[in-house]
């Protein structure tokens, strides 16, 4: 059991971090204590054309590996900015790993031939969380991830998100079941700039994971929602599907209706991609700088509810998290099962 | 006659009869009639009334445990017993003596032997357990919930490409394997190919060619074979089919080529085999034209476009040491599927000391295959299928956790039939009417009760896979491809865990 909620606002209008605060403290009984964390867009509009680059150094301040890793980045990116995420111990929360944030590009003449800068960033993401007891936590454009092991209303206090404004905002409440409780664990997870909290398990995790080894992506974070955001972006960016067909291939139609519908495409795309079908019971906010989307498994074994007030957009795992920011809503839904919402922000347009 | 040929003619078993169920006396010698082999003899016996009737009685040399008589007695007067041994030494076990004395008394010659092979090698899927869904997540229940076990196999890019790849459609993730008209009977093949057609699965006509007659109803589900013999092989049979599997060889006969004697060549398989009739059929044990993967290349390319691309070609090999760097050299010559056959593999007839003694075991060859593809990144251009010694529904799933997208399964089709595993269909003799040709024991199989029995097989298998994959919370069979998160190994050893790439049970 997890909570999760998003808010989107398709006007991209800014709201700080209070308010998926509280939204994400009312799931409390979701949770356990054991995990909490948001990830925010648009809160570097001084850096919008760096990488945010937050890494988590297990070891403290003096560890070793912060040299390394440093060093790497010299080596690989232009470093435009560095400094130390903020943060406030709390009484629950007196200390926590070391955090530090960059604002990079990868050098044009270090990027090989026919890759892109994004590919580069994958790459240098993947290579440092391979270092070992350093973690990248995020590493998008204009957004970052704050998270840790805690109840999410202390972690947001630990990170102070309330000084950040973002357009769009996700949060996790956690309650780990089947991997450790540690600050690397907690959601969101990320590459670049698509964010996932995730309620659920992912029976496939193992399929799914040795496929993205092909295509080198590495899981370091022990746990199964990691390879949602890898899925994601391999799928968007790398082999060019839309968002609707990433979404179709991670929780598919049932081969009976695909050919019921004599639906072609459907059935070459689940063909060419079986190994990514996400298994077993989830419900997904997934986030990019384009929009967002929300997706539950093919049998709905998981609570998900979306609501509209004006331009703002809410998924939840509780109604009540929705109705404590806004009592009135427009429109309130609960999407089926397999079925993804997407918010486009390009298109200002919800399916 | 000297004692010489009194030990050669010791048999392992024998029947008893038990008079007293047996109805002889009313004229039954259904017994004797069902022996193929010539074990049941009947001695003519004058009743106190004065009627002759005939008593059938063992002759204690030629019994081979196939369970025929048993099973058709229709007053359960049979049963099959050990003969004494011929040494109680611990170290001298019955079978390397009986081996020495049949080896010594005969002219010499290499002991031959059928079906797959019988040490005592660790069985690797009997030390692997599945996972199970338990409070974090809920389980699926097949009968109330879709499961979906279809598969297809065949090459596919690396990324999106708008286009169709040819595949075969599997509704269960599992084919008959190779066994050659010739080996089999007509009846088996129909059987085998009503079956899979009727299931929506292939099956694998071995390297004896595709009999003419069951090509067009039924060539949509068959899989045809080019092998060394190139028996059969012309333009049309390899359009016949859904796909061309090239054989290199097989896990019951690593590096051996085949042998088909003369008496078996009938006109009909001659006809289909393209051999004249009443001469050996030879399949020489490499290819003459493969010697190095190049040109496996080249006739994996001269067979796509003789098919003009249409279908994918498989190649199988038998599981030897080096299994993952061929299965790599496989994918990059062109294939697009791989069959990989573990030593347990079944035969008709194959040398013993090679059945029991070369390849490795599926289980790690299948493994160590996924693995290596997986690492060069070019598992999607492969399928892979793993057989020999797949032995129940559970031994298929667990493969393919390791990483096979389907497996074959040939022993277990020979045993739905009827089949004893007494070892001995290279002797045309089979008394279930399976591996023979002969007239009288080949209609022994009914077409459609064989057909029948074989889709009871793949429904309850896949039934059974169904509960399987319920019980740890999956609904989709791709997403048990190689998801060996979901094993865990009991009582196997480090080196052995790295291999199968799966953890000890309780970590
Ligand atoms: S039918 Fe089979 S089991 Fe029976 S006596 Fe003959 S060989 Fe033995
Ligand atoms: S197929 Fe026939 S000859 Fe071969 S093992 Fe089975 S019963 Fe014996």
């Amino acid at each position: 059991m997890c909570g999760i909620v998003g808010i989107i606002n398709t006007d991209r209008i800014k709201i700080d971090g209070s308010y998926i605060r509280e939204a994400i403290r009312i799931q409390n009984e979701r949770g356990n204590g054991l995990g909490g964390g948001f990830a925010a867009y648009g809160i570097y509009p001084g850096h919008k054309d760096n990488y945010a680059v937050h890494i988590m150094y297990q070891g403290g301040k003096h560890s070793e590996i912060i040299k390394t890793v440093e060093a790497f980045l010299e080596l690989r990116t232009k470093v435009h900015h560095s400094d130390e995420i903020p943060i406030f111990p709390t009484s629950t929360i007196p200390s926590g790993p070391y955090f530090k944030r960059y604002f990079v590009n990868p050098l044009k003449e270090q990027i090989p031939v026919g890759q892109s800068e994004d590919d580069a960033m994958v790459d240098i993401v993947m290579a440092i969380n391979t270092m070992g007891d350093a973690y990248v936590i995020s590493s998008g454009k204009d957004m970052g991830v704050f998270k840790g092991v805690g109840f999410p209303e202390d972690i947001a206090d630990f990170f102070r998100i309330q000084d950040y404004k973002g357009y769009m905002w996700i949060a996790h409440n956690r309650f780990p079941t089947n991997t450790p409780g540690w600050w690397g664990g907690a959601h969101p997870f990320t590459i670049l700039d698509k964010a996932v909290v995730h309620n659920g398990e992912i029976t496939s995790y193992g399929t799914n994971k040795r496929w993205l080894e092909m295509f080198g992506y590495f899981c370091m974070l022990q746990t199964d929602t990691e390879v949602l955001s890898y899925i994601f972006d391999k799928l968007t960016r790398k082999d060019g599907l839309s968002v609707e067909d990433a979404c179709f291939v991670m929780a598919p139609s049932l081969w009976e209706d695909i050919e019921y519908e004599k639906a072609e495409k459907k059935k070459l795309l689940r063909q060419l991609y079986g190994q990514v079908i996400v298994n077993g019971p989830f419900g997904i906010v997934l986030t990019h700088s384009g929009g967002a989307i929300v997706l539950n498994d093919r049998n709905k074994l998981r609570p998900v509810v979306c609501a509209r007030v004006g331009s703002t957009y809410y998924a939840s795992s509780e109604e009540c998290s929705i109705r404590l920011l806004s009592p009135k809503v427009d429109a309130l839904w609960s999407p089926r099962g397999g079925e993804a919402v997407i918010v486009d922000l390009a298109k200002e347009e919800v399916q | 006659m000297s004692m010489k040929n009194n030990w050669k003619t010791i048999p392992p078993f024998h029947p008893e009869i038990d008079y007293a169920r047996c109805d002889y006396k009313n004229g039954c010698t259904i017994c004797a009639h069902e022996c193929s082999w010539g074990e049941i003899s009947l001695k003519p016996e004058k009743l106190d009334n004065g009627t002759m009737v005939y008593k059938p009685g063992a002759n204690l040399t030629s019994c081979g445990s196939c369970q025929r008589c048993v099973k058709m007695c229709p007053y359960s007067a049979i049963h099959i017993v050990n003969s004494p041994m011929y040494t109680s030494h611990g170290y001298w076990t019955p079978d390397y003596v009986g081996n020495i004395v049949k080896q010594a008394s005969s002219e010499g010659g290499v002991l031959m032997v059928g079906n797959g092979a019988t040490g005592p090698q660790r069985r690797y899927f009997d030390h692997i357990m599945f996972d199970a869904c338990q409070v974090t997540n809920p389980s699926i229940d097949p009968l109330r919930e879709p499961m979906e076990i279809r598969t297809y196999l065949g090459r596919r890019p690396s990324k999106w490409d708008g286009e169709q790849y040819p595949l075969l459609k599997l509704e269960v993730p599992i084919m008959f394997g190779a066994m050659s008209f010739g080996a089999l009977n007509l009846r088996v093949h129909e059987a085998e190919a009503k079956a899979t057609s009727e299931v929506g699965t292939y099956w694998n006509t071995g390297e004896g060619g595709f009999h003419i007659s069951l090509r067009e109803s039924y060539g949509a589900n068959t899989i045809v074979q080019v092998a060394s013999g190139r028996f059969g092989v012309s333009e049309d049979y390899l359009k016949s089919a859904a796909a061309v599997e090239i054989k290199i060889g097989q896990g019951a006969k690593p590096g051996i080529g085949g042998h088909l004697p003369g008496e078996k060549v009938s006109r009909e398989i001659s006809e289909t085999r393209m051999v004249p009739e009443g001469s050996d059929a030879l399949s020489p044990a490499p290819h003459h034209d493969i010697y190095s993967i190049e040109d496996l290349r080249q006739l994996i390319y001269a067979i796509k476009e003789t098919i003009e691309y249409k279908v994918p070609i498989s190649v199988k090999i038998a599981a030897v040491h080096n299994v993952a760097a061929i299965a790599s050299g496989i994918a990059r010559a062109g294939a697009d599927i791989i069959a990989i056959d573990g030593f347990r593999g079944g035969t008709g007839a194959t040398p013993l000391q090679i059945r029991q003694n070369s390849g490795i075991p599926i289980e790690l060859a299948i493994a160590a295959a996924d693995e290596r593809l997986r690492q060069e990144g070019i598992r999607n251009q492969v399928s892979l299928v793993a057989s020999g010694g797949i032995q129940c529904s559970s031994d298929v799933l667990k493969a393919i956790c390791l990483g096979a997208d389907a497996v074959y399964v040939a022993t277990p089709v020979l045993i739905a039939l009827g089949c004893g595993m007494c070892q001995r269909c290279f002797t045309g003799k089979c008394a279930y009417g399976i591996t023979t040709n002969k007239p009288g024991l080949a209609e022994r199989i009914d077409v459609d009760e064989a057909a029948w029995a074989l889709k009871n097989l793949l429904h309850a298998w896949a039934e059974e896979i169904e509960e399987l994959m319920g019980s740890m919370g999956i609904n989709a069979i791709e997403a048990m491809r190689g998801n060996r998160d979901r094993l865990r190994g009991v009582g196997l050893n480090e080196e052995e865990l790295r291999i199968l790439g799966i953890k000890h049970a309780g970590a």
